[in-house]
């Protein structure tokens, strides 16, 4: 270490203070896993009031009073979307691996705005606080926001009276200025700070991933923050953007939201694709196959996940014409995301499979979200979305995405990565307990919800008609095994960290050629003194 | 288990699912099934053909998942470490990767055909013979006859004991409820107070939001008589899971006779839902509910 500019900064020093971006993907990745506790819970309490037709759950947390109760269900749904998109899923892949690993990957030392980097981390924690506070706030009669995550007007404005919905939207403000600057900070590292030889058709696909995920969050998060403003001076100033009584619209909230939401849901899920790459390349021992193809096919998918946003509001009253335009635009972006399956696959043809935990989820999450991509080719039918629209089964189709597809490429990555990061092994039995749980519990807990999207069962509610009583009770199984799965991680976590054993460079042979391997497991505080040359 | 049990229950499982929309139900009362995993049973066309669209997707969803699942198995069996130890190096082959981009926009050609012209049917108001307005309120329906008179009335959720003495299932019977002739076309105007809702009947393929400020129009025709459930589908508060949505389709006969009466005990409820509407653009969003009170 003769050789650094200044010592290791120590203490609570290095990290309130740090402007490493190993350090600060750390921390993002603890903030991730507290986030995803918290929101795991919550789940875990809509189920518990789901298991069985009636409102008996809930009613214990607020005293046996029903009407409490139900308030607090939307609050409990509200703060499990806000949460797992924002607090959870963002910060895992983005801030986490994406900080991690993106400056090592293109031979960088560092992000290219260290300072801004730590602030991107640390207003996160005074965003989800901002959240927290809002459950205790005054909403509508009862504490907290009951909106849901899309906080529609007029719901979120006449609807909720109290303070509470004006605390969700500065949580969301924060969060959106965290990760605007994130985002500026990821594009200029990967475009200025590349090793000399790391061509752009050179980058590794996981790069490539975040890159497009920056784009999108650079240019969708502007117009939620513009839409929540403008929430808020209605709310609080006497405008009337979103009050049709004075001139505004309440459905030009729902199209600035879903602008915004619908890039968002790609942003959630392509670092994963990007992971999910490398994992199948490593595990097969062979580069990934149409490399060009599967870069591209990620810049497709954000250009066209732009112009697809309405097909979350065909039922708002939109122009018949207009509704085709999106059915058609919609269906486009099966394209893409077949060929990223289809070169999974190819990758896989030929190679010389070792069957690792990251293998096994990364597997895992290209079946499940092929299964979310074709119920989400039937959902893009405007015509067939009336049937399904606010029903149970969007529920299913988007968790199949994102709970399946977004947190196993996580946990792929997770178990990937944790060697490098900690320079610990992961304990093999429990991480593949904690595989084939989480692989049957999720299954269990979102197959069941196509069954009830069909037979009409609408999302968001609290009690449901009786004949929904059986596959709601086969879901709260599916949460119960789950939640045994989310333990085995946990003490995975711990054996890890409090591991004796130590891992090599490359952990992983020579399936794993990025340049993350080439260092030392954990790497030095700061790395590429000298930058590598890339052949 | 042998092979031939497993392609047996598969096929029992997809049987069922494809034709659970067809079974008939005996009592006249049209809302989902216990254990149910299909559609409901169909009462008017565009149900139907919605239905029948959705097959064609479903049979599409199973085909895709198990071409990719059993491609998956293939791998896992032929190119395992222990049976092939030295991996290919290929990365790329043109026509393949030429062909797994064709055949998906051809199968989406296929689907975006039929897709528009359903949609076109669905959203496109036939020449209509009755037209109902519904508004949406925190947490009832209230609805409006204008071709009789602008007669109109609140359809409220019935507590667990009223809905079993009635005979109607739980959360889903109301006290009053709209009644429809048979085999006519419904026009239906729908809007609301206060929060968006949306008017949804699974059985008829209806669902379209009610926005303050706007009015969205939507249609049915139900082709057999018998007593219709829905239930509110755009989260719009505390009540949101209880303010369901109960549709009486009768004969000609019956609709007629319930119109007279209906006209004579709704009457009065004329000016005072005027009232109501007038209060809500009056006030400020937050003096509404007061002023309801009062």
């Amino acid at each position: 270490m003769s050789n650094e500019a200044h010592g290791i900064p120590t203490g609570w020093r290095r990290w309130v203070l740090s402007t490493n971006h190993k350090d600060i993907g750390t921390m993002y990745l603890i903030f991730a896993i507290f986030a995803g506790i918290i929101g795991g819970a919550f789940s875990g309490l809509m189920r518990g009031e789901l298991m069985e037709p009636g409102i008996h759950f809930l009613t214990m947390f607020t005293n046996g009073d029903i009407e409490a109760a139900k308030h607090f269900f939307n609050v409990l749904i509200t703060g499990h979307g806000l949460i797992m998109v924002f607090f959870m899923v963002m910060p895992a892949l983005i801030g986490g691996f994406g900080n991690w690993f993106v400056p090592i990957m293109i031979g960088a030392p560092d992000m290219a705005f260290p300072r801004m980097n730590n602030i991107s981390f640390w207003l996160l924690p005074a965003a989800i606080a901002l959240l927290v506070l809002s459950t205790m706030m005054e909403g509508a009669t009862y504490p907290g926001v009951g909106a849901g995550w899309t906080v529609y007007a007029p719901l979120a404005t006449s609807g909720h009276t109290g303070p509470a919905v004006d605390l969700a939207i500065f949580s969301l403000h924060l969060a959106g200025a965290s990760s605007i600057m994130g985002a500026i900070n990821f594009i200029c590292t990967i475009f200025n700070m590349r090793a000399p030889g790391m061509t752009l058709h050179k980058m590794p696909l996981f790069v490539w991933s975040v890159l497009v995920t920056v784009f999108l969050l650079l240019l969708s998060l502007p117009v939620l923050a513009g839409a929540i403003t403008m929430l808020l001076t209605d709310r609080n100033f006497g405008t009337h953007f979103f009050d049709a009584a004075g001139g505004g619209d309440p459905i030009l909230y729902q199209h600035l939201f879903w602008f915004f939401g619908h890039p968002e849901v790609y942003i959630l899920i392509l670092p994963g694709f990007g992971l999910v790459s490398h994992i199948i390349s490593t595990f097969s021992r062979k580069p990934i196959f149409g490399y060009l193809g599967m870069a591209y096919a990620m810049v497709a998918i954000g250009v066209v996940g732009f112009v697809v946003w309405a097909h979350h509001m065909y039922t708002v009253g939109m122009d018949v014409d207009t509704k085709a335009y999106f059915t058609a635009a919609t269906m486009v972006i099966a394209v893409p995301t077949g060929i990223k399956i289809f070169s999974w696959l190819a990758t896989m043809w030929g190679g010389s499979i070792k069957f690792e935990t990251p293998m096994l989820f990364a597997l895992g999450m290209i079946f499940l979200f092929t299964i979310g991509g074709v119920t989400g080719v039937v959902l893009a039918n405007a015509g067939v979305d009336t049937a399904m629209h606010d029903t149970y089964y969007v529920v299913a189709h988007f968790h199949y995405t994102m709970s399946m597809g977004a947190l196993f490429s996580m946990f792929a990555g997770w178990y990937y990565w944790i060697g490098k990061i900690s320079g610990k092994p992961y304990p093999q039995l429990v991480s593949k307990i904690h595989f084939w749980l989480t692989f049957i519990g999720v299954n269990v807990i979102f197959f069941p919800q196509h069954f009830l999207g069909l037979a009409g069962m609408p999302r968001r509610i609290p009690d449901y008609p009786d004949a929904y009583a059986y596959w709601n009770y086969v879901s709260t199984v599916g949460y119960m095994i789950t939640g045994v799965g989310t333990i085995f991680f946990l003490i995975g976590v711990v054996m890890t960290l409090r591991s004796k054993e130590r891992v090599g460079d490359n952990q992983w042979g020579e399936g794993a050629t990025t340049l993350e391997w080439t260092l030392s497991s954990p790497p030095p505080f700061h790395q590429f003194n000298e930058l590598p040359k890339i052949k | 288990m042998s092979l031939n049990k497993i392609v047996s229950v598969v096929t029992t499982f997809l049987v069922t699912f494809l034709f659970s929309g067809t079974i008939a139900f005996a009592n006249g009362i049209y809302s989902a099934e216990p254990e149910q995993i299909g559609f409901m049973e169909p009462a008017t066309e565009v149900m139907r053909d919605i239905v029948e669209f959705h097959h064609g997707l479903l049979i599409m969803c199973i085909l895709v998942s198990l071409f990719v699942l059993s491609l998956m198995i293939y791998i896992f069996i032929k190119f395992n470490a222990k049976a092939n130890p030295t991996p290919s190096t290929t990365t790329h082959h043109t026509g393949l990767e030429v062909v797994w981009t064709t055949l998906p926009i051809i199968i989406l050609l296929v689907i975006a055909i039929p897709s528009f012209k359903l949609l076109y049917k669905e959203d496109v108001i036939p020449e209509s013979d009755i037209t109902v307005k519904v508004i949406g309120n925190q947490w009832y329906w209230t609805y409006e006859y204008p071709d009789y008179d602008d007669f109109s009335f609140d359809s409220v959720m019935l507590n667990e004991e009223d809905a079993a003495a009635a005979g109607y299932p739980r959360l889903l019977g109301t006290d009053n409820h709209i009644v429809v002739p048979v085999n006519k076309t419904i026009r239906m105007i729908v809007t609301a107070n206060d929060v968006i809702h949306s008017w949804a009947v699974p059985a008829f393929g209806v669902k379209i939001d009610g926005v303050p400020g706007k009015l969205n129009e939507t249609w049915f025709n139900a082709e057999r008589e018998g007593i219709y459930y829905g239930q509110c589908s755009e989260l719009c508060g505390k009540d949101h899971g209880f303010m369901p949505i109960m549709v009486e389709v009768v004969s000609e006969e019956k609709y007629n006779a319930w119109i007279e009466m209906a006209r004579e005990e709704y009457a009065s409820n004329k000016t005072d839902n005027l009232t109501r509407v007038a209060l809500n653009d009056a006030l400020p969003a937050h003096q509404v509910k007061e002023g309801i009170a009062k």
